[in-house]
């Protein structure tokens, strides 16, 4: 298929409309509406279910619904939307369903502002409101990822049951960019768990109430395994230029993507330095990042936020290598040059000699 | 599990038997509890239309959050007051189904009004059952918004104070008044006479459905002996003296197309 200049949240919706997706409810919501004024003309153009909700809370527990009935569902918000929607994540997660949401952040906390941010990260990678789960994360730093990974996030959510998250900020939603979109997909058959109706079969129950403590352990423990099962097999990460690397600089999304400019302007100057971009925020690509700890002698992580995925970051290299940070905040989206300050005083601090 | 079939002994017919659609189980309801009326009555409906297998029940939070385990049907378990925007997810996949929501007054008329108006609004084709009993009863007894002035629970232990907290919300007629709720009626289950009464709305609430009306919703006047504190019998004489006055049994909304319905 050809490439055509996109809008990253028409772009998403599209993808997400091409893999199937039955039905979508959702709120309008700065920077993401878009997505959802797309799905309002093109889900009934093609017979789909859409509908605009009374707030997030009532989309999310539209989409629960929808879900349960066993059919490919969505919905997408940003950052005060997304907080509504806690309760109706963790009831979607609780009931072993499969399910896609979209965020694109914005700055915070509280109102904020419409900007980019990646303020949420902790929100939305430590679980699905309250209670323990992980869900999948996926974080694109370009229009063509923000299309690749809807479709993943649906194949993910459907082959594991489970909860997947594609996590972009406002830039990402609101950016043009060429990309390729993916052809139709047909619209899947329901699985045997789904609610039907129970006609010719004992009926199905979807719920999330487990009164007894050993029921709810064992569920518990389901998703557990699971969730190993997912870190070995879904981490994944592009990286540059970090085979002879002394500093290493981690970032995601649209801080990762401008961080590789400073990372290039920094090779231009003669500084041994790389990058590696998380694309599954969960699971985190720790294996390799603990692996680069050996051969590296600092790492610089940069985001959009105070320092979240700092955590993850500092967790997989163990103490092995010092790990600075540079953040801007509010919906401050930082640019090449202020990286490549912060890239050079990290590596004042590992090889003086090498700065000129 | 489906109730086996009645076989009379000695060629009597069978006028009296256990709806399939009502599961054979005993429940987890207080003795004297109308939920078990109300249940009852809501299986031998969906018996009476042959909706069982069609049906899809979304169970609130409440006493009756395990309404899943007494009905032979699909169902699901929403949060708390969300039931009505569940229900529209599933419905709007799954538009040959017959969706029915089942609420208590906690979770419809406090932290769910805005889901349950907005259901009617859109003319979600949905059967709403709405279980008022004056107060919270699974938590133990607080105050709900249809708590009657000056009736104590634990939450208003010296007896509602309308100059603090207000007057109970009557949802039938404030439901009624939207366009896309086609038959929104109040009936009760204090007595035979009015128990009668309120499996015909039944019928003729699922009947709007089937039709694609629009909304429709029963409101049942119903007891809660143990946390009002009286016996089961005294709970029934309480509704009829306490609670009809004050939430009047009637039609509120007929649309004309259900009229036609009926007609």
């Amino acid at each position: 298929m050809a490439r055509e200049m996109l809008k990253g949240n028409v772009a998403i919706a599209e993808a997400a409309l091409r893999a199937g997706l039955e039905a979508y409810f959702g709120y309008p919501i700065t920077p993401q509406t878009e997505l959802l004024e797309h799905l309002s003309r093109e889900m009934p153009r093609m017979g789909r279910v859409f509908l605009q909700a009374e707030s997030e809370v009532a989309a999310v527990n539209m989409v629960y619904g929808a879900a349960s009935a066993g059919v490919r569902v969505m919905s997408s918000s940003s950052s005060p939307g997304v907080s509504l929607m806690q309760e109706g994540l963790s009831y979607i997660a609780g009931s072993n369903l499969p399910c896609v949401l979209v965020d694109i952040m914005r700055g915070g906390p509280g109102l904020g502002n419409i900007l980019p941010s990646q303020g949420d990260y902790f929100q939305m990678t430590r679980s699905a409101g309250h209670g323990d789960y992980r869900p999948i994360v996926l974080a694109p730093a370009s229009v063509q990822e923000a299309i690749d990974f809807t479709v993943l996030a649906f194949d993910l959510a459907e082959k594991y049951r489970h909860l997947v998250y594609v996590l972009a900020d406002g830039q990402v939603g609101q950016m043009m960019e060429p990309a390729e979109l993916p052809p139709h997909q047909p619209i899947k058959e329901r699985p045997d768990w789904a609610l039907t109706g129970a006609k010719g079969r004992d009926k199905n129950i979807v719920s999330s109430i487990y009164l007894k403590a050993e029921e709810m352990e064992q569920y518990n423990i389901m998703i557990q395994e699971r969730l190993e099962v997912i870190k070995a097999s879904e981490q994944r990460w592009v990286e540059h230029e970090t085979e002879d690397a002394s500093l290493l600089v981690v970032g995601f999304g649209t801080a990762g993507r401008i961080a590789y400019s400073a990372v290039e302007a920094a090779r231009a100057k003669g500084l041994k330095v790389g990058l590696l971009r998380p694309q599954t925020l969960f699971p985190f690509p720790e294996d390799r990042l603990s692996e680069l700890a050996d051969s590296i002698q600092a790492v610089l992580v940069v985001e959009m936020n105070a320092g979240q995925m700092l955590e993850d970051v500092r967790l997989s290299v163990g103490g092995q290598v010092p790990v600075d940070f540079y953040g801007r905040m509010g919906g401050t989206v930082p640019m090449p040059d202020e990286i490549l300050d912060a890239i050079e005083r990290t590596y004042a601090k590992i090889s003086p000699r090498e700065i000129a | 599990m489906i109730a086996p079939p009645v076989i009379s002994p000695n060629g009597m017919e069978v006028v009296y038997t256990r709806p399939q659609a009502l599961s054979s189980v005993d429940t987890h309801y207080c003795p004297g509890c109308t939920h078990g009326v109300a249940h009852r009555l809501l299986a031998e409906a969906l018996d009476e239309l042959g909706l069982r297998e069609r049906t899809i029940l979304v169970a609130p939070v409440g006493c009756s959050v395990f309404a899943y385990n007494y009905f032979e049907v699909d169902a699901c378990e929403a949060a708390h007051g969300r039931a009505p925007a569940m229900a529209t997810g599933v419905k709007r996949v799954n538009p040959e189904s017959v969706v029915v929501t089942y609420q208590g007054d906690g979770d419809l008329a406090a932290i769910g009004t805005a889901e349950i108006v907005h259901a009617a609004a859109r003319g979600e084709n949905i059967t709403t059952i709405f279980i008022n009993n004056a107060i919270y009863g699974m938590t133990g007894g607080q105050m709900a918004p249809t708590t009657l002035p000056g009736q104590r629970t634990t939450s208003s232990p010296d007896g509602r104070d309308v100059e603090l907290v207000g007057y109970p919300i009557r949802m039938s007629e404030m439901l009624a008044t939207l366009p896309g709720a086609a038959y929104v009626v109040r009936r009760s289950l204090h007595d035979v006479s009015n128990i009668r009464k309120a499996k015909k709305a039944i019928l003729t609430a699922l009947k709007v459905q089937l039709n694609g009306l629009g909304f429709s919703m029963v409101e049942l006047l119903s007891s809660c002996p143990t946390n009002w504190g009286v016996t089961p019998d005294r709970a029934l004489k309480w509704i009829e003296e306490n609670m009809v006055p004050y939430y009047p049994l009637g039609d509120y909304k007929i649309s004309d197309a259900v009229n036609e319905m009926k007609g």
